[in-house]
């Protein structure tokens, strides 16, 4: 029960992390239909942009409160990641928005490489320790039982509020039906007054938002940051955003808190349920076996609708 | 292009084929000379020469699944590690030391020959891509993607971690001792002596290798104006249209990636061979987007630019090995030659997506129908 209870906090956790990279990526596929292999280092660029942001303003003032500093790295990473990800979408998809598909999908590829090597270049290649701004608290769910950290707690509470905000956004506002409408149809939302290339960047801007707070929860919680940490976070969020079914909001919180959950459950229980002959380290394979499955047994996910042959 | 043209294509291209071929043959035998002339200035730049010939052979083979087929495929680098994979177990004494029975059976460890790996490599990795293959033939095209790197990170994490309970891979310590090639009284790991001359182990390998890449170059040439390469072209053009002129895709696609598969596992089992080790570190994903860079750089779908895109790519990290060797001192360890050579790919492969989506040298056939479908 112990075990069950810890790996169910911590799946949650993660999953919340998973959720945030997968709306981005999902709504960038509701809109324009590319998979932006990018997404998951600019969560590594945010993660990083803060490490420095916080590192600066720790060492410069040593009695500065941590939740100050993260009060300041937090904004300016995901200022930098906004930033960043319009760059990119204007540079390297924009001029290809009309190329057979293959074109965008190989940039983006190119994109993700060039953003790991000039953080490399930027913030060398050794990993780096990230600092403690929030105190590491630890709190009970029983005596002698499970714990929750209050980073976790945090990262379930800034999670929930950002993804009910998120709901609102997109049902409630302007930008939200302009959004809604350019991915149903760019040509006739076009035709209604909607810009689409102001719509398609704020989308960009929204994802690169979402991936920047997850890029500093991400670094939170596990305490250490580097150029390569973008990357299999940015895959498995885009599996939960299949999983869910992709371009649907619902569909990629729910797919991205699934994962997490199944991935923590492994790691808690995948050597005991086959008698040690696989451990916790064949976890990695989990997100891509459920990818597998998914796309062969109901391809359009979860929660989603048909998924348009647009081959 | 579309789709009936490129199904009735075939006859305007068979004319004036003699002079290629001619050219090609003649091509080939001063490639065969040249690591004759390379040898005295040291043997390591053959060896180079010999393993970006190996890339040509992988490039060739995802050529068959990008370029003609037009599915992408990030993991590709999966079946290179099925291919030499297969090496390692069956020519090197590993098996039979970690498992009991095989040890009973061959208690001096396995020697399989190279000419019954090669092929045996190139089937198992045609299995592995009808298997990868299967569950994405309904989806659009960049699910393929994201699947294949999927599959390549699945392969990377067995071959990490198979050592328990039953030692496979030796984890990422990797498997030595793996025979040289082999065929008949020929020992590729000697050098070979005609009299006063001897020929070094290393330039035989070029050999060996230049034959296969000659051979891959005249299957993909061979298959490309045959009826399947046309069919998988129209596939790559509009699938729809393509089945509607009565075209089973589902079997050319998994042949397409079976015959991509193969051409890697055939390269891994040559590759294992040459390096007499395997280790999990080879086959990272950075390979599989060399490779993917290589057919791209090149010209997706045409032999010559991939060959050119591979021997460019191949031979770039030696280059800034030489021409940045003390690029670390002056950036103060912030840039050196991995660095640098990965920042070149990244933009190469956004610049040529941009500014030249064909390719270096694409076919010229594809270049005519360029700007009819850049329309939207």
């Amino acid at each position: 029960m112990d075990t069950f209870v810890q790996q169910l906090i911590n799946g949650l956790v993660l999953g919340c992390m998973y959720a945030l990279v997968a709306l981005g990526y999902t709504m960038v596929y509701g809109i324009i239909g590319l998979i932006n292999f990018a997404h998951g280092d600019v969560l590594m660029i945010g993660a990083l942009v803060s490490y420095s942001v916080a590192t600066a303003l720790m060492e410069s003032s040593p009695n500065l409160s941590g939740w100050l500093a993260l009060a300041v790295a937090l904004p300016v990473s995901m200022g930098a990641c906004v930033g960043l990800n319009l760059l990119i979408e204007r540079l390297a998809y924009r001029p290809l928005r009309s190329a057979p598909r293959l074109a965008p999908l190989i940039t983006a590829m190119g994109v993700s490489l060039l953003l790991q090597a000039l953080a490399m270049v930027i913030w060398l290649p050794s990993p780096k320790p990230y600092p403690q701004l929030i105190p590491d608290t630890v709190f009970d769910v029983w005596a002698d039982g499970p714990v929750i950290t209050l980073t976790q707690l945090l990262i379930l509470g800034v999670t929930t509020a950002v993804l009910a905000l998120l709901m609102a956004l997109v049902l409630r506002t302007r930008l939200g039906r302009a959004m809604r409408a350019t991915a149903e149809n760019p040509q006739v939302a076009a035709l209604m007054g909607v810009q689409p290339d102001r719509v398609i960047a704020a989308t960009f801007a929204i994802g690169a938002a979402l991936a920047a707070l997850a890029g500093v929860m991400w670094a939170a919680n596990y305490g250490t940051v580097q150029h390569t940490m973008g990357f299999l976070p940015g895959l498995k969020a885009f599996t939960a955003a299949v999983f869910g079914g992709i371009g649907n909001l619902a569909g990629a919180m729910v797919g991205g808190l699934l994962l997490g959950l199944i991935e923590s459950m492994g790691a808690g229980y995948l050597g005991s349920w086959t008698g040690g002959v696989f451990g916790s380290n064949y976890v990695e394979i989990f997100a891509f076996a459920v990818l597998i499955a998914v796309l062969t047994l109901r391809p359009s996910g979860l929660l989603g609708e048909r998924v348009a042959d647009r081959a | 292009m579309n789709v009936s043209s490129i199904l009735s294509s075939s006859f305007a291209v068979r004319a004036g084929q003699r002079g290629h071929w001619m050219l090609l043959a003649g091509l080939a035998l001063l490639l065969m000379l040249v690591p004759f002339g390379i040898v005295p200035f040291g043997e390591g730049w053959v060896r180079i020469l010999a393993l970006a010939l190996l890339y040509v052979l992988l490039a060739l083979g995802l050529n068959i699944v990008v370029g003609f087929a037009g599915l992408l495929d990030l993991g590709y680098v999966a079946f290179y590690a099925v291919g030499a994979y297969m090496t390692a177990w069956l020519s090197s004494p590993h098996l039979s030391e970690h498992l009991p029975a095989v040890m009973a059976l061959w208690p001096n460890g396995l020697h399989v020959p190279i000419w019954l790996i090669v092929p045996l490599a190139a089937a198992v990795a045609a299995l592995a891509g009808i298997v990868l293959g299967a569950p994405t033939l309904k989806l659009r095209g960049d699910y393929l993607a994201i699947v294949t790197l999927g599959f390549g990170e699945i392969i990377r994490v067995f071959m990490n971690n198979l050592e328990q309970p039953l030692n496979l891979t030796n984890g990422p310590r990797g498997i030595s001792q793996i025979d040289p090639v082999r065929l008949g009284p020929l020992d590729f790991s000697q050098p070979l002596t005609l009299g006063s001359f001897s020929i070094p182990s290393v330039v035989l390998y070029y050999e060996l290798f230049l034959l296969m890449g000659v051979g891959a170059i005249l299957i993909g040439h061979r298959l490309e104006f045959s009826r399947i390469g046309r069919a998988w072209m129209a596939i790559r053009e509009d699938e729809i249209a393509a089945r509607a002129m009565g075209l089973n895709t589902r079997n050319l696609k998994l042949l397409a990636f079976a015959m991509g598969a193969s051409f890697g596992g055939v390269a891994g089992a040559l590759f294992g061979a040459f390096q007499g080790f395997v280790s999990p570190e080879s086959f990272s994903l950075m390979e599989s987007v060399m490779i993917v860079a290589m057919v791209v750089l090149g010209g997706i779908g045409h032999l010559p630019g991939v060959v050119l895109g591979a021997l460019l790519l191949a031979a770039l990290p030696e280059v800034l090995r030489y021409v940045a060797a003390d690029l670390r001192v002056h950036t103060g360890g912030r840039l050196d030659a991995a660095i640098l050579r990965q920042l070149l790919i990244a933009l190469a492969m956004i610049g040529i997506m941009l500014w030249r989506p064909r390719g270096l040298w694409p076919s010229p056939e594809r270049a005519r129908a360029a700007p009819e479908e850049m329309t939207p």
